[in-house]
């Protein structure tokens, strides 16, 4: 009895060595990175383990886990999580030449703990019959008045809007954001409720008329396989905030290689090919993602949006004031 | 900090523990391993011995009376309403026969599968202003949102709606049951005295499945308190909302283990009063004798009724969100239905199966200490394990990690030191602390189950079946087993499908490229995927419903008396 | 004035099982009626059907001159106001001693309710016991509150299924008498089931014999046991056995033990064989009788014995001897007859 309980333990426990490996933890959703870490694994024959999850959580997991962490590379889907991780010295510098080159420095750490793997931008969509484009400017000016019960917004507990809360207390400091932000509460056209989709649907619905949400949730539609989202999709327009000043907000998703990685060469490798053409032209492919580098096409849709300019602000700005951000936000009663 | 500081504490509680074992009781093997369980609450409530910083000021400021009184709100409005759902219908189909009773028994437990989250989502999508209904509406009369009056689902009530909805099965479970097990007598002696069938239900039947029925209402008060999924959904600012923005939005996980144990001692001190009250009077069934139920049959307009009263929870928990859920799923089902949603199917079910027996195991075993030396830090301990079920399942995770990992580490440096070997993380990472996870979490409903039944057995038993020289084992395999077969079979049930939907805890630790239907389900909805979500969630939803079928007709089966 | 209880032809099928079979019945203002009847008899049923708690196939249940039932007309059992005590109690576990007793009273607040429940306790004995719950009592203060409980609402009729069950047996004969003093002393209409001879006679003032679903005799206690008017009804009340005779003129009965006096019926023809009813006291023991049996088996049953004796021609009867005659077994001894009430029945299958 106690023979087979052992051997059952060990099974359950077994942790089986492959030759070339790599694990990862991703706070991206497994179908939106395993086909692209798939055609890594066949190209170099290095096998990629994956578990995908909260950000915050793997954080904590890893910080547990402390020397012996399984885990060689840690993947989010916002620069904040990452300078989260590297200040809780959970990355280690990366000496890449092609990842040091191919990405700007605007879009990687300073000290290369954490490199962005692509691009979204959080925008704002309209409906033309009730908007229109000359009204818009950006981000500040959706507190004026004339947008008094007119604009729909996600929670504040999401994590896209404490970036943009984030990046505009860097532009313009806490005490004139928090001015903002409670103007802003007041025109919102609901309590903020469900996802970046919702609120895109809320539009063309016609609970609101304009909504903040990221770019690639309104590809997304554009491109879906339902013909009602595609129809919805179309009776909205997107609008790049700020062009004439700061440009629109823009957040990375990025990956860093784990202090205690045992596999840190396989994880370069999968870096460097996270930033290879074919890997950026899937990203954007499938995920409506902008590339981190030049000289890839991108998919038709957000071709057809067109050029425009992009906030250069650090991304690790976005990280430090995560946290007043929030309380900023807790404060103005965005729910 | 924090966890050498919960470990620091967790070790000077344990030797404290320990003392008092030493003097007290003599299967201290026994106890220590249902301390055991006790761990991760324990490491959560340690928190609040750290020091409370600044947060809390802000948090005091602005937030925290609305996340108190948004919980409060939702547990009086599914508390109510999962109450009125699962009560009379549960009382209808064990005394009445009425048209679609023989069926609407066991479909009425269907919902109880469905995850919280899943039904918020397929209701948004179907009854939102965005939604098709909405749209119909505006199209056919050519009003403008905000013209017209449609009930908003994303709102408090309609949270409210949608745990009642998935959560009233838990209360109809364990009513029936109650229901099932009263000896007829009763009811026929309150006849005599004058009573209606209403007065007899009022006066005798409900008083006396009332200790079966809180036990349902606490377990349904508790997956209310630990949702997080649908209230967040809903943009509801609850105090699991509070938690996660704290920890996630602030980067203060102290605070929000602090915020959990709070929570945590409210459940516990609500516990505490409803075991107090319900001491006061220890129900040993009067009757031994059990004549069989005769089902009155009821027909014409109050059967209709009693039809239209049982239907109405399996509608709205089922027959509704299910019939979105496959409209969504004929489309999308091909480009998720392949052979690896095999392996998650198997995975589910495999977890919920063996986590499922496990947590009956550990339940019989330490309702058998419980039984046979009567310890007080024993059950007090057991009292601290049933607390895991109302943490939320991402806190409940980390308190399981923190203690493994630290072990895994110590065993590490131990052997790394002295043999020159390294065993890394030996547990963390493996579908075992997963399970430990769940079992921490779910115990609570066998344990609850196994204690009650026991109770029930008059020890006369035991002692009648000492005298003919059985072993405690045999005691336990060929009466007490048998005697309570139908709760035993309905707590299996309940963990089972909790295990199937459970999201949070085998997000953060199940092993890698390891995923379970709930995952996929989540991953999708998350996404705004709905369409591909349903069919993971339907798959969820199929595979709770065998057991649902199974157990339900055995648990009618385990009535004395039954015909 | 009514019978509190009417049974007219009563039938009751269960399930296309015959139950029970033309009964008929009543019961005066005040009595007590006691169903006798082996287990399985029916008699049961026959309380269940007079509570309403089974619908009959056939007759008529008048409860105060009210009809309770008959084929197509059935009054609920809670509109019958009939009080009715189950074989274990079944006492609300949930409820203390007074809120059972009180339980079946409409206005629990009112003077009234105040003034029956403190009559009952005082009448039952239960004064100590008010606030207890019912597994703090014991199974005779069970009993009591039961019984308490079912005649709080003063019943038209209080029906008893073997109330005495579950007791140990030095308790239910003193129980017995008690219960009967109080229901008088209450003036409520009873009726009771039992399977035990001695509770209905020290209970009942009619007592009625079962069997196989029908109603074998209605009658006093001392009619069942002296003229019982079935063979069944003989072998069941008592003690006794049968002697085979023949009907020598309507007066005599010529048997192994002697000729035997008494009426014979008049449906027995003169010259038929018959069995002949000998109770154990009607064989007296007497050294000097020439008529002799030798003693089978004996059984000491303290002030007396009771001898199973064989007769010449190899019939077993009975007899009660005071105990200082004690005899061997397979001893001859005398014995004379003092039958003062002949009970005969022709020898055929009843």
């Amino acid at each position: 009895m106690k023979k087979i309980l052992i051997s059952l333990i060990l099974l359950i426990c077994g942790q089986f060595v492959c030759a070339a490996e790599v694990n990862i933890y991703s706070a991206r959703k497994e179908a939106l990175i395993k086909p692209i870490l798939d055609r890594f694994t066949t190209e170099t024959g290095i096998k990629v383990n994956l578990i995908t999850g909260k950000a915050d959580t793997f954080i904590k997991r890893i910080e547990v886990e402390g020397k012996n962490t399984p885990a060689d590379i840690l993947l989010t889907v916002d620069a904040a999580r990452l300078v989260r991780a590297k200040d809780k010295e959970l990355f280690q510098s990366i000496d890449s030449k092609i990842l040091s080159s191919v990405i700007p420095a605007h879009l990687r750490d300073i000290d290369n703990h954490w490199f962005g793997l692509s691009l979204r931008s959080r925008v704002i969509v309209y409906n033309p019959d009730k908007v229109s484009s000359n009204d818009i400017i950006g981000y500040i000016d959706l507190a004026n008045d004339k947008w008094k019960g007119r604009i729909c917004v996600r929670s504040s507990s999401n994590i896209y809007n404490q970036s943009l809360v984030a990046s505009l207390i860097a532009h313009h400091g806490i005490m004139e954001t928090e001015r903002w932000a409670s103007k802003l509460v007041t025109n919102f056209a609901r309590t903020p409720k469900g996802g970046d989709r919702d609120q895109i649907k809320a539009v063309v619905a016609g609970v609101c008329d304009l909504a903040i949400v990221n770019n690639y949730y309104l590809a997304g539609m554009l491109d879906s396989n339902k013909d009602e989202e595609v129809a919805a999709a179309e009776k909205v327009k997107l609008f790049w905030p700020d062009q004439d000043t700061y440009g629109a907000h823009f957040n990375v998703s990025g990956a860093g290689i784990l202090k205690y990685a045992k596999n840190k060469d396989e994880a370069i490798k999968l870096l460097e090919y996270l930033v290879t053409i074919e890997a950026q032209q899937w990203y954007s492919d499938v995920n409506y993602e902008y590339p981190v580098i030049l000289d890839v096409k991108i998919s038709s849709i957000l071709k057809k949006w067109g050029a425009f300019s992009m906030d250069t602000l650090a991304l690790n700005l976005l990280g430090r004031y995560n946290s007043d951000a929030v309380k900023l936000m807790d404060r103005v009663g965005w729910k | 900090m924090i966890v050498s500081n919960s470990v620091q504490y967790l070790q000077r509680k344990s030797s404290l523990i320990c003392d008092i074992l030493k003097r007290s009781s003599p299967s201290l093997a026994l106890i220590l391993f249902s301390s055991f369980f006790c761990i991760p609450v324990l490491i959560v409530c340690g928190s609040l011995f750290l020091p409370f910083d600044e947060t809390w000021t802000h948090l005091v400021d602005t937030v925290l009376s609305d996340y108190v009184l948004n919980s409060f709100y939702l547990l009086i409005g599914v508390g109510f309403f999962s109450l009125l759902l699962s009560v009379v219908p549960a009382w209808l189909v064990t005394m009445y026969k009425f048209p679609g009773s023989r069926y609407l028994q066991w479909a009425i437990l269907l919902p109880m599968s469905m995850p919280a989250y899943i039904i918020a989502y397929s209701y948004t999508g179907a009854f939102d202003a965005a939604g098709p209904v909405q749209t119909t509406i505006r199209d056919m009369t050519n009003l403008q949102y905000n013209e017209y009056w449609f009930p908003e689902i994303r709102s408090l009530g309609g949270a409210i709606a949608m745990l009642s909805f998935v959560l009233y099965p838990y209360i109809y479970l364990l009513a029936r049951a109650s229901f099932i097990e009263q000896s007829v007598c009763v009811l026929e002696v309150s006849r005599t005295l004058g009573c209606n069938a209403l007065g007899a239900f009022k006066r005798v039947a409900l008083p006396l499945a009332r200790p079966a029925i809180i036990v349902g209402l606490s377990l349904v008060l508790m997956e209310t308190l630990a949702d997080y999924g649908t209230v967040q959904y809903f943009g509801i600012s609850a105090f699991t909302t509070g938690i996660f923005k704290t920890w996630f939005g602030m980067d203060n996980s102290l605070v929000a283990s602090q915020l959990s144990a709070i929570l945590l001692l409210f459940v516990f001190v609500f516990l505490f009063l409803e075991r107090r009250s319900r001491k006061l009077l220890t129900l040993h069934h009067t009757s031994n004798r059990y004549s069989p139920l005769t089902k009155e049959k009821l027909t014409g307009i109050r059967g209709f009724l009693s039809f239209i009263f049982c239907f109405t929870p399996l509608l709205f928990g089922f027959i509704i969100p299910v019939s979105f859920l496959v409209d969504w799923a004929i489309n999308a089902y091909s480009q998720v239905f392949d052979i690896d949603f095999y392996r998650l199917f198997m995975n589910s079910i495999f977890l919920a199966f063996i986590t499922s027996l496990l947590a009956l195991f550990i339940a019989l075993l330490l309702g058998y200490i419980n039984r046979n030396n009567f310890s007080l830090v024993n059950r007090f301990l057991v009292r601290f394990i049933s607390l895991g079920y109302a943490v939320p399942g991402t806190v409940i995770a980390i308190g399981v990690l923190i203690p493994f990992a630290w072990f895994d580490n110590k065993l590490d440096n131990f052997l790394i030191t002295n043999f020159n070997t390294s065993s890394g993380l030996l547990i963390s990472g493996t579908l075992f602390i997963l399970i430990f996870a769940y079992l921490v979490r779910f115990l609570t409903i066998p344990i609850n189950t196994v204690e009650a039944s026991l109770e029930k057995i008059k020890p006369g038993v035991d002692e009648v079946a000492k005298t003919t020289g059985m072993s405690h084992f045999n005691l336990m395999k060929k009466i007490h087993i048998p005697i309570m077969r139908g709760s035993l079979l309905t707590c299996l049930l309940l963990v089972f499908v909790d295990v199937l939907k459970e999201l949070p805890a085998t997000l953060i630790l199940r092993p890698f490229n390891f995923n379970t239907l709930a995952v996929r389900t989540f991953e999708l909805a998350n996404e705004e995927r709905l369409a591909e979500a349903a069919v993971p969630a339907l798959a969820i939803v199929i595979a709770g419903i065998i057991p649902v079928i199974i157990i339900s007709n055995s648990i009618s089966r385990s009535r004395p008396g039954y015909e | 004035m009514s019978n509190s209880i009417e049974i007219k032809e009563l039938s009751l099928e269960i399930e296309g099982r015959p139950i029970l079979d033309n009964i008929s019945f009543g019961l005066g203002e005040i009595e007590i009626a006691c169903l006798l009847g082996p287990s399985g008899s029916g008699k049961t049923s026959l309380l269940r059907c007079i509570a309403g708690f089974e619908k009959i196939n056939h007759g008529e249940v008048f409860i105060k001159g009210v009809i309770a039932s008959k084929l197509d007309h059935h009054i609920p059992v809670e509109q019958r106001n009939i009080g009715m005590v189950f074989q274990d109690y079944v006492l609300f576990p949930h409820m203390d001693v007074s809120k059972n007793i009180t339980f079946g009273l409409k206005d629990i607040s009112s003077l009234r309710t105040k003034e029956r429940l403190d009559e009952l306790i005082e009448l039952f004995g239960l004064n100590e016991h008010t606030n207890k719950y019912p597994h703090q009592l014991s199974g005779g203060q069970q009993q009591r509150v039961a019984l308490a409980r079912a005649m709080a609402p003063r019943p038209s009729v209080l029906l008893l299924d073997e109330p005495f069950a579950s007791l140990d047996i030095e308790l239910r004969e003193s129980l017995a008498c008690e219960l009967r003093s109080i229901l008088k002393q209450d003036s409520v209409a009873t009726i009771m089931v039992t399977h035990n001879q001695l509770e209905a006679f020290a209970m009942g003032d009619i007592i009625g014999v079962i069997d196989n679903g029908k109603l074998k005799q209605w009658d006093t206690a001392f009619n069942l046991y002296h003229q019982p008017k079935t063979l069944n009804v003989a072998n069941f009340i008592g003690e006794g056995t049968f002697i085979q005779g023949e009907i020598i003129n309507s007066t005599d009965v010529k048997t192994d033990i002697g000729r035997i006096k008494g009426q014979v019926p008049h449906n027995i023809d003169v010259g038929k064989k018959v069995r002949v009813l000998i109770r154990p006291d009607d064989i007296l023991h007497d050294d000097e009788s020439k008529l002799t049996a030798l003693v089978r088996n004996k059984a000491f049953r303290g002030a007396q014995f009771l001898y199973t004796l064989e007769t010449k021609n190899g019939f077993i009867i009975q007899s009660l001897v005071p105990s200082h005659h004690d005899h061997a077994i397979n001893e001859p001894i005398g014995i004379k007859m003092e039958i003062d009430h002949l009970v005969v029945f022709a020898d055929e299958i009843d």
